[in-house]
């Protein structure tokens, strides 16, 4: 890790620390902001490296991309919440779960994490276990159709490969569609 | 004020429903990871839909100020993260204590 990589990820960590300090407070006298930015500043010396990676200075790029991911998995959120409704509800109860296992490009921790915590939140999947270092999902489906819309379709992974796509030098690849 | 009472009620009920339909889900469904399907989703949804309603009620009805929606928001923010992971974690344990999902047309556990 170079000394500019460490700045960086100093900075950032502080600078949301600090916001978020702000936002919980309330609070905007000397006083207050002081003995904040002296609390980030502890924060932040111990467990910077935690929340940015030395590496990746895409890290800005990344987040923004992400935030124009969440509305669309916001909306499919709904769409689960609906079809769990529809199957709890439903006389006959149309479920008929089974495990599937699939692949994908991503390698890096967030990736894989974003992906996951889609998985679980988006209709009839959750995901059982992931194995970073072959990018192998293990998803447990609550009938045929979510499953087939993650091995068929595959929307979401392209989806999260392309906010985390990083050029030759890094290990997330786009998934080929 | 009207047009906010009403929003604010909207969204507390469909919040709750969520809820509701997660509950009945826990008992209705067949076995441990079915079960967790309706309570990790709905919670999930639920309790962001009944925060948005307090977002709403306190920014527009009572008292205008912006500090308490903001924190509100991060709460949505987090229990959208942590309610996953919760539910993911829950099933990497059963997955790998060994318990056999429930298939078509076995007993309910």
């Amino acid at each position: 890790m170079s000394k500019g990589d460490k700045a960086f990820g100093i900075t950032v960590t502080f600078v949301i620390m600090f916001l978020f300090w702000i936002l919980l407070s309330g609070l905007f006298d000397a006083f207050h902001l002081i003995a904040g930015a002296i609390c980030c500043g502890i924060v932040t010396l111990i467990s910077h490296d935690l929340l940015v990676r030395g590496k990746d200075r895409k890290f800005i790029v990344k987040s923004l991309r992400l935030f124009r991911y969440i509305p669309w998995e916001f909306w499919q959120i709904v769409l689960a919440n609906i079809d769990v409704a529809y199957r709890v509800l439903h006389p006959k109860m149309p479920i008929d779960p089974l495990i599937i296992e699939f692949e994908t490009p991503l390698r890096s921790d967030f990736s894989l994490v974003t992906l996951a915590n889609s998985i679980t939140l988006t209709p009839g999947t959750i995901t059982i276990s992931v194995d970073p270092e072959k990018g192998t999902f293990r998803v447990h489906a609550i009938a045929k159709e979510p499953a087939d819309a993650l091995l068929v379709d595959q929307t979401m992974q392209r989806k999260v490969a392309e906010i985390f796509f990083v050029e030759p030098s890094g290990t997330d690849q786009p998934a080929k569609s | 004020m009207v047009l906010v009472n009403g929003m604010v009620t909207l969204f507390l009920a469909a919040g709750l429903f969520f809820t509701l339909v997660g509950s009945i889900g826990l008992l209705r469904f067949p076995d441990f990871y079915t079960r967790l399907h309706a309570t990790g989703k709905c919670d999930t949804l639920g309790a962001g839909l009944i925060i948005v309603g307090l977002i709403i009620y306190h920014f527009f009805g009572y008292s205008k100020g912006v500090l308490v929606p903001a924190r509100l928001a991060f709460l949505v923010f987090f229990i959208f993260i942590a309610n996953p992971v919760a539910t993911h974690a829950i099933m990497k344990a059963a997955d790998e204590t060994g318990l056999k999902p429930w298939k078509v047309g076995e007993e309910r556990k």
